[in-house]
């Protein structure tokens, strides 16, 4: 046999392995045709008497309306919560509090499968990700949150925790249920009261968690989910009443809040933007970091904060990793959301379909070398081929600004110190990935990474009991495990 | 201006008898009372003073009014003091803490004639005095203890190795406490560097001495330099410079002053900076001081690896 060079076998996709679609059901979602307001246990309809269409962003089609709510809504739901934190919730005995969760995280779970089919539909993403990431998880949130609601004695020692009152809590749409559980489930184990807005283009999943809200019997005003976009939330955080804004978005929409409620005596944390560093040393095992790349820039279109945008690769196997990436690349299948083969699916809205281009003309204006996959893309909705970047600079916008996206860049190094000084050279500090086979130089880069959650040999993993949030202009506060209980607390 | 007392002094005989003549009176040696950056006391680059005085009356020194310069020195002494500072053994960083306590009990005798020039009745500075050498090993104590408080191992319900533990959060920028001038400053600066950060921090503007003099306990205590920057002036001139400089990471305010917390929270914003209050804290009491005002500037960092699932081992192993 002729001598063979490793690794230049090219993985070939394209021929024999055509998959056929294997679209997951929509009958099982209802979905009706208007959503109101869910105030003080009930669905009612906005004093604004306004609705606005959610659409299905895979093919731009109307799902549902929803309520738009204004100031005297967000007072109504307001007032429902602290009637309900003075008279009901925060009196109830812990154990009972912690049966109600408890109970919400069951009736997720029977519903998990409607629940991801929603979320698809609604959002964009991967079915496959609906159903065995964002639903399961969000009820396993509740459900570890319950548990919480009568220990919280063993939580800070020296200390007693008390409620904080009425919470404001403003979610994005990368994740809707998911978030929605990350804020409620801690907020209301704590004895909290919440008024919750889910994004203008995801409520739906929010709209039928309030229906199981509902079904288990939750007193009414404990949660409160009202729909709406910029100036709903906006009337949330200046709304005199509320004592605690929790707030997961972008970096720019944070400040803005941060700057809103000084001079009040609320409470904040804050969830915001990312451009996480993912670092391949020579030793690593390429190919799980490759795959580990893919999930960290790829996962759920590139639409998550903590995403592992920018990929800094050890010089010596910078080729072999890049021609990995590529061959990868091609075997990524973007279209239907609802098709369980899909590994990318729709961009979750028009306008963030636009930033994304936006982003790919400037890398391409820069000078970066710009790789896409070969897929075709369906004929309407919105979508975006996976797209890598090579030769960019560590000053180039698209090395800079978070985009969102399923928008890659590519740099190298050559020193530890080099890639330390360059992972960190961001205003973000949400997240870091590291590869190598080396526990030594693992402890060493997770240490020095200014980011609150490191993946080394992993990316994207995500659970209850694990805190997640960021250093610097990525936020502060934790959500998840037990030190996100201090978010809703006052120690005394 | 300090003190010019002119000591008396007598003939002094010496042993082998022969009459000595020593001048009758002494003149003292002021101190000049000078800011402390990067473990150098330079004057401050803007060349303005001020002069404190006392309830009678009396002028405490020529005291350097800082000015943002000073402050971005500041800043790039702390900033550049980080990684070494925030790198060291925990045990080191108690070791020098409490190495801070030692040369303050040394000078006690100082700081409690200058707390009386202040204002202190003597058994007030005393007691002050005390209680910042104390607080002193109490934060010394902690800095290699509040990470297992605070810290946890998250068990994941996926097969990975998870924890989190806190960090600290990087340059702090400090007005102290304006009426305890050393207990204050001390409580305020011990949590924020036991928990690895550096600083910049502001002293008293009315009640400047302890202060400076305090450098000087840091300068002799191994701290190095840059871990811990104190300028004097006015919190009117600076606080906005401290909410609005970008490599500011947290900043700590403890007055009751509405307009400029707000003010603190407001600027903070343009890097999300953590803002920290300490408007309702009794510096004499126990509540003076706990693990929790370290965690205040502390980051929780979560780390993950896989675990490798490797069949064979069973039940059995």
């Amino acid at each position: 046999m002729a001598k063979t060079k490793n690794n230049t076998l090219k993985l070939q996709f394209d021929t024999t392995w055509n998959y056929a679609p294997a679209p997951e059901s929509k009958s099982i979602a209802s979905i009706k045709p208007r959503y109101e307001l869910f105030i003080n246990g009930e669905f009612v309809k906005p004093s604004s008497k306004k609705y606005f269409d959610t659409i299905n962003p895979a093919n731009e089609e109307k799902l549902s309306e929803v309520a738009d709510a204004n100031a005297a809504d967000i007072d109504k739901a307001v007032k429902a919560a602290r009637t309900a934190y003075d008279k009901v919730w925060s009196k109830m005995p812990a154990k009972e509090r912690a049966k109600y969760i408890y109970r919400i995280a069951r009736m997720m779970q029977e519903r998990a499968r409607e629940f991801a089919v929603i979320e698809s539909l609604d959002g964009g993403k991967p079915i496959r990700e609906s159903r065995d990431f964002d639903v399961p998880t969000a009820a396993n949130h509740f459900f570890y949150y319950a548990g919480w609601a009568d220990k919280l004695e063993y939580a800070f020692p020296n200390r007693t925790a008390v409620p904080l009152g009425v919470a404001g809590q403003i979610i994005p749409w990368n994740f809707p249920l998911l978030m929605a559980a990350w804020k409620v489930a801690p907020a209301i184990a704590t004895g909290n009261t919440v008024v919750l807005k889910p994004a203008e283009t995801t409520p739906l999943t929010a709209l039928k968690l309030a229906e199981i809200i509902q079904e288990a019997d939750l007193p009414p005003g404990v949660v409160n989910i009202i729909t709406g976009a910029g100036a709903t939330g906006a009337a949330i955080v200046n709304h005199p009443d509320i004592d605690k804004i929790a707030f997961t978005g972008s970096t720019d929409v944070g400040k803005i809040i941060q700057k809103a409620i000084a001079g009040t005596n609320k409470k904040a944390t804050l969830e915001l933007g990312g451009k996480a560093a993912n670092i391949i040393f020579e030793d690593a095992p390429l190919d799980q970091a490759v795959e580990g790349v893919i999930n960290g820039i790829f996962f759920n279109q590139g639409h998550v904060c903590c995403a592992g945008s920018r990929l800094y690769v050890q010089e010596s196997v910078y080729k072999t990793v890049l021609r990995k990436l590529k061959d990868r690349l091609e075997t990524l299948i973007v279209g239907d959301p609802l098709d369980k083969n899909t590994d990318i699916g729709a961009i979750n809205s028009k306008q963030q379909l636009e930033t994304i281009h936006k982003y790919i003309k400037i890398g391409q204006q820069e000078g970066a070398e710009m790789f896409q996959s070969s897929c075709a893309l369906p004929g309407k909705g919105y979508f975006c081929r996976p797209t890598l970047f090579t030769n960019v600079a560590q000053s180039s916008r698209i090395a800079q600004e978070e985009i969102f996206g399923p928008v890659l860049t590519i740099q190298t190094f050559r020193t530890e110190d080099e890639v330390i000084e360059k992972a960190n050279n961001t205003p973000f500090g949400l997240s870091a990935g590291v590869w190598t086979d080396k526990g030594s130089k693992i402890f060493n880069m997770t240490t020095k990474m200014r980011a609150g959650v490191v993946w080394a040999n992993t990316y994207n993993k995500f659970d209850p009991t694990s805190p997640f949030g960021g250093y610097k202009e990525s936020g502060y506060g934790r959500e998840g495990g037990l030190h996100g209980l201090s978010a809703y607390v006052n120690l005394i | 201006m300090a003190k010019t007392v002119i000591k008396k002094s007598n003939i002094h005989i010496s042993s082998n008898g022969m009459e000595k003549h020593i001048p009758e009176k002494r003149l003292e040696v002021l101190k000049t009372y000078k800011i402390y950056i990067g473990g150098q006391f330079p004057r401050t680059e803007s060349g303005r003073y001020y002069v404190p005085v006392n309830k009678s009356g009396k002028k405490l020194a020529n005291v350097c009014l800082s000015s943002r310069k000073d402050f971005r020195d500041a800043m790039e002494s702390a900033r550049g003091a980080f990684g070494g500072w925030s790198g060291r053994a925990a045990f080191n960083r108690g070791q020098i803490l409490y190495r801070m306590a030692e040369m303050l009990e040394g000078r006690k005798a100082q700081f409690i004639d200058e707390l009386i020039q202040q204002d202190s009745t003597a058994a007030q500075a005393e007691v002050e005095v005390n209680l910042a050498i104390d607080r002193l090993i109490y934060y010394a104590g902690w800095c290699d203890k509040y990470q297992q408080i605070f810290s946890a191992v998250n068990p994941v319900a996926s097969s990975h190795f998870n924890f989190s533990v806190p960090e600290p959060t990087g340059v702090v920028a400090v007005i102290a406490p304006q009426n305890d001038s050393l207990l204050g400053l001390v409580s305020v600066i011990a949590p924020v560097i036991a928990g690895g950060n550096t600083c910049v921090v502001l002293g008293s503007f009315d009640k400047p001495l302890c202060c400076v003099t305090f450098a000087e306990v840091l300068n002799s205590s191994d701290l190095p330099g840059g871990v811990v920057n104190i300028l004097t002036g006015k919190s009117s001139e600076l606080a906005s410079w401290f909410a609005e400089h970008m490599d500011v990471n947290a900043v700590v305010y403890c007055e009751k002053d509405e307009a400029t917390q707000k003010m603190f929270k407001e600027k903070s914003a343009v890097n999300v900076k953590r803002v920290v209050l300490y408007d309702k804290v009794n510096w004499y009491s126990d509540a003076g001081q706990s693990p929790y005002f370290i965690n205040d500037t502390q980051e929780i960092k979560t780390t993950w690896h896989p675990i490798e699932n490797i069949g064979g081992g069973g039940s059995k192993y």
